[in-house]
């Protein structure tokens, strides 16, 4: 019954944030809001990080494959996107690229600075 | 046997999972970035569609019980993210001026490529959520008028691309600490981005959960703003 209990208060966060996304008005996901309840939870005590870590784990070590259907969703949408492949790819891999390098330099500039760690 | 698998309750998850583990098994075969298990495993999943003439629709209705586990998913990201709680408050400042300054330079890229490209303003809104989770960006596009659809694929295209670009990124850049991996991860590539920086620990996949949450909210904030300047 461990797993099945884990499942059911990991379900329970991800009901709760589903009710939240229907109720208030934000552009929030259900599952960032199950996140920030399961967070709060964690922090007060409610619910114990071993109460749901095997299941958790699990989930997360899963959580890569849950993206193949999205993959092969694109398509379904291939009609619409071929007058606009080239641009979209170029400049969905560039900016990307740029997101990753300046959010990573920035993070690792301040921690370094403030630490006085320097490689 | 087309209509057999067609019906299957259970014929996409086993086919999604079948080429994912293919994917995985090229990826520690060849070891280059490009074999990215969640591009292999579109590429074989797409093809077996079309020559057996089952629609999407229809894999779907197996696949759906993959996907249907994601916002639980997404839930359990609290796990890292309570374990390294006090990391992250330590580093504040890093993680919230890291993450506003990714969400600037997304939206700059953007903005220039666009023009560069000559795109019209639909096409431009259509991208400009392209960095968020895929819930997000959904609603973002459609409040600014973009093709939801296309944000979809701009938003994979975002994750994949991310994935199989930041081990070479990193190095280039030199970017060794956890905690800027894990947002730069999160901030660029979202939620495909976090599995990958779960995969490289707990620290880069604590940050990358949060920055999805933040650079998600932000976005929120940001596109109305700028969403008219193309």
């Amino acid at each position: 019954m461990k797993y099945v209990k884990e499942a059911g208060i990991i379900f329970g966060m991800s009901a709760a944030g589903e009710i939240l996304n229907q109720l208030l008005p934000f552009p929030v996901p259900a599952g960032v809001y199950g996140l920030f309840l399961l967070l709060i939870c964690l922090l007060a005590g409610v619910v114990k990080p071993d109460m749901l870590e095997a299941t958790g784990n699990w989930m997360l070590d899963a959580m890569p494959i849950m993206f193949v259907p999205a993959c092969v969703g694109i398509m379904d949408s291939f009609g619409e996107l071929k007058d606009v492949l080239v641009p979209f790819v170029v400049i969905a891999v560039a900016s990307t690229a740029m997101v990753m390098g300046i959010t990573g330099r920035v993070a690792q500039w301040i921690i370094r600075r403030k630490g006085g760690k320097r490689s | 046997m087309r209509d057999a698998l067609a019906s299957s309750a259970y014929f996409g998850a086993v086919l999604s999972i079948g080429a994912y583990s293919a994917g995985m098994w090229l990826k520690k075969k060849t070891n280059l970035a490009i074999c990215n298990p969640l591009l292999i495993a579109a590429a074989i999943i797409v093809p077996v569609l079309l020559l057996t003439g089952i629609s999407y629709d229809e894999y779907m209705k197996g696949a759906q019980c993959i996907s249907y586990l994601l916002t639980p998913a997404t839930v359990c990201l609290a796990i890292p993210l309570y374990k390294q709680l006090a990391l992250l408050k330590k580093n504040k400042a890093a993680v919230f001026c890291g993450i506003a300054s990714g969400v600037a330079a997304n939206a700059l890229t953007i903005f220039v490529l666009c023009l560069l490209f000559r795109l019209e303003h639909v096409h431009y809104v259509t991208l400009l959520p392209k960095s968020i989770t895929t819930a997000i960006g959904m609603g973002v596009s459609e409040e600014a008028g973009g093709i939801v659809t296309l944000t979809v694929v701009s938003i994979i295209i975002t994750g994949v691309s991310g994935v199989i670009m930041c081990e070479k990124l990193f190095k280039l850049l030199r970017l060794e600490e956890p905690i800027a991996k894990g947002l730069a991860l999160g901030n660029g590539a979202h939620a495909i981005g976090t599995a990958k920086a779960l995969e490289l620990g707990e620290v880069e996949g604590a940050m990358s959960s949060l920055a999805i949450a933040v650079a998600g909210l932000m976005t929120v904030v940001v596109v109305p703003l700028i969403g008219n300047l193309i």
